[in-house]
């Protein structure tokens, strides 16, 4: 009897959880959209964790940009930060609540009643989100291909798109672009050879010669948006949260040459009529 | 009209609104939260010269509208696109009947289009039937994430949505102008997918679809339904005042919309009263693509004044002036123009 109370005793000692543990497990919840951590983005609002007779009480507020940002999306965050929290050792209890959304009520009921995705939309739900990450995780993709490509196309002014279609992973520069791209490329479960070839689909396939410019011009597009909506998300959340903008960390990719609100005097190319 | 260096502007705003957010006017929460978002949105956007006060924010009114178009800002021609939101506030949003009575009273300047909602049925139908004939618009603003009851948004691909545009078809109703919102059912998929313009727009190639904010936050997706569909274009609502907080970020979307589109389909708005025109279309009017980025050409005059007014212009029929008129330009090189050359569009 006396090492079947000791053990827990002792399992709890040894495993206090503190708000660092909690912060660096939320680091794992991405806003599937923007493709980075709830917790760079600034949208963790407060975080509270106290010792409970069973182990860690955990109290969570998360914010959003807006109060009418797509209810999927900020039921995935809310739910993923329920779960990654719930999973670490030594926590007895988890309230996750999301703040000022239009959803607000709805989504905080069906988390506190761990009801999943569809016992909280009902009738709005009808399978489950996991296609909606997949179309993200793809897009992610996507971008992360063409951040690379077009750094190399940028390094060196005698490559040409077409021949984009035969870079393999090898030809491309160290660094932060090709990091990522190796991150998308396992969430995708495409080969990670240093032979492999970079222009892929979500699938893996490579694309004939003639359609390769085609297939960088798309992907650009994607990166733009991806990178346009992540500066705008964080932009309106510190509009709408004073001081937010400390809880956010820099994105390099698609940040602007000059700070928000003020006015750049950049170098313009000549207009030809 | 708006002159700089020796270079005239005809101007028309497609997207304007006349809204009514004060307090006595929401419904409930959910129309604080949507005046609030739209503010957010203003305050995040806009030079600090040209922000508005919450107060100012909530309502305008007809002669203010007048005043921050016509005198103060260059535009030339204004059309309506009414957002209703029932659910949201007590006599909508968008005030329809003052919106109306302005544009009838001064026919020159403003362009009234209406607004509906396919899950409205048959009496829906009937009740557009008799608008039209009261207001004779040539077009429609559907704002596809209104809230209907237990609904909270709809696809221009559902059977009601293809009936109501069949109606439009025979009122003479041309352009459809759509706003996609967050909301709609179900959420298993991206609610700002424009997959469902693709749809609409291949079923009804005699109808116009303007996709605002070109698309905004799915560019990608919009640049490349409105490549295979010569009758989908782009309206530049929201989109505009990134010139000022995001150059860049705006340099890449109108240098994606040039090649993706070409320069006839794209449509200057304001989205008054998100913003007023005069800045947007002084700083247009010097804006350039950054130097560094050499994946895209730089904007000539040409094409800013088409962007400006003279697409819009030429799609509502508004008279401009014969030494301001420009010809169309050659098809873009990613798909055609032609309706009957849609087909020969890349694979997907």
């Amino acid at each position: 009897m006396t090492a079947v109370h000791a053990e827990p005793c002792a399992a709890r000692a040894t495993s206090r959880v503190t708000k660092e543990d909690v912060r660096v497990a939320l680091g794992a919840v991405l806003d599937p959209e923007l493709d980075e951590p709830i917790t760079d983005l600034g949208f963790v609002r407060s975080l509270e964790v106290t010792a409970g007779s069973d182990g860690a009480v955990v109290r969570l507020h998360l914010r959003l940009p807006t109060s009418f940002c797509s209810p999927n999306f900020a039921y995935l965050m809310a739910s993923d930060s329920k779960d990654v929290i719930t999973a670490l050792k030594g926590v007895a209890s988890v309230t996750v609540e999301l703040d000022d959304h239009h959803d607000s009520d709805l989504i905080n009921a069906g988390l506190a009643a761990d009801a999943g995705y569809r016992g909280t939309f009902k009738h709005e739900a009808e399978d489950s989100l996991e296609e909606l990450r997949w179309t993200f995780r793809r897009k992610a993709h996507t971008a992360a291909m063409e951040r690379c490509l077009t750094e190399l196309l940028r390094s060196d002014p005698d490559l040409l798109e077409t021949d984009m279609g035969n870079v393999r992973l090898w030809d491309l520069p160290e660094g932060r672009n090709k990091e990522a791209l190796l991150r998308r490329r396992t969430a995708l479960g495409l080969p990670g050879g240093t032979n492999s070839i970079v222009l892929v689909n979500h699938e893996g396939h490579p694309y004939p010669a003639e359609a390769v410019p085609m297939a960088l011009r798309r992907a650009r597009s994607t990166r733009i948006s991806i990178d346009g909506n992540a500066h705008f998300c964080r932009g309106l959340l510190r509009t709408r949260y004073d001081g937010s903008g400390a809880d956010q960390t820099a994105r390099p990719e698609g940040a602007e040459a000059t700070p928000n609100h003020e006015q750049l005097p950049f170098t313009v190319k000549e207009t030809h009529q | 009209m708006y002159s700089k260096d020796g270079e005239n502007y005809f101007i028309v705003d497609a997207h304007i609104a006349l809204w009514d957010a004060r307090p006595e006017n929401q419904r409930n929460i959910h129309g604080k939260q949507f005046i609030d978002c739209f503010y957010d949105y203003h305050r995040n956007l806009s030079p600090e010269a040209e922000q508005w006060s919450y107060e100012e924010y909530l309502y305008q009114g007809g002669e203010r509208l007048m005043k921050d178009l016509f005198d103060d800002g260059y535009v030339d021609h204004a059309i309506f696109q009414p957002a209703y939101l029932g659910e949201f506030y007590k006599n909508g949003f968008a005030q329809v009947q003052e919106a109306y009575g302005l544009a009838a009273a001064n026919p020159d300047k403003l362009t009234y289009n209406h607004c509906y909602d396919p899950r409205h049925g048959e009496a829906g139908l009937d009740r557009l039937r008799a608008d039209h004939e009261k207001m004779n618009f040539t077009g429609v603003k559907l704002y596809t994430a209104e809230w209907h009851g237990e609904s909270r948004g709809y696809k221009l691909s559902d059977p009601w949505s293809y009936r109501y545009f069949e109606e439009c078809r025979k009122l003479g109703i041309k352009n459809i102008h759509i706003h996609k919102g967050p909301t709609i059912r179900p959420l298993d998929r991206d609610a700002f997918d424009v997959a469902d313009v693709d749809h609409a727009a291949s079923d009804f190639t005699d109808l116009n679809f303007i996709v605002e904010h070109v698309g905004l936050p799915r560019l990608e997706d919009f640049c490349w339904i409105a490549t295979q569909e010569p009758n989908v274009h782009g309206g530049l609502a929201v989109a505009m005042p990134f010139m000022h907080t995001r150059p860049r970020y705006f340099a890449q979307i109108i240098g994606e919309l040039i090649y993706w589109i070409g320069e006839d389909r794209i449509q200057f708005s304001s989205d008054y009263a998100l913003w007023t025109p005069r800045w947007l279309i002084e700083r247009f009017v010097d804006f350039q693509i950054p130097e560094d980025m050499t994946e895209y050409a730089p904007l000539t005059t040409v094409q800013k004044k088409k962007i400006l007014g003279l697409n819009a212009a030429k799609m509502y029929n508004i008279p401009v002036p014969a030494e301001l008129q420009l010809p169309n330009a050659e098809e873009t090189a990613t798909g055609p123009r032609q309706p009957e050359r849609a087909d020969l569009a890349g694979v997907r």
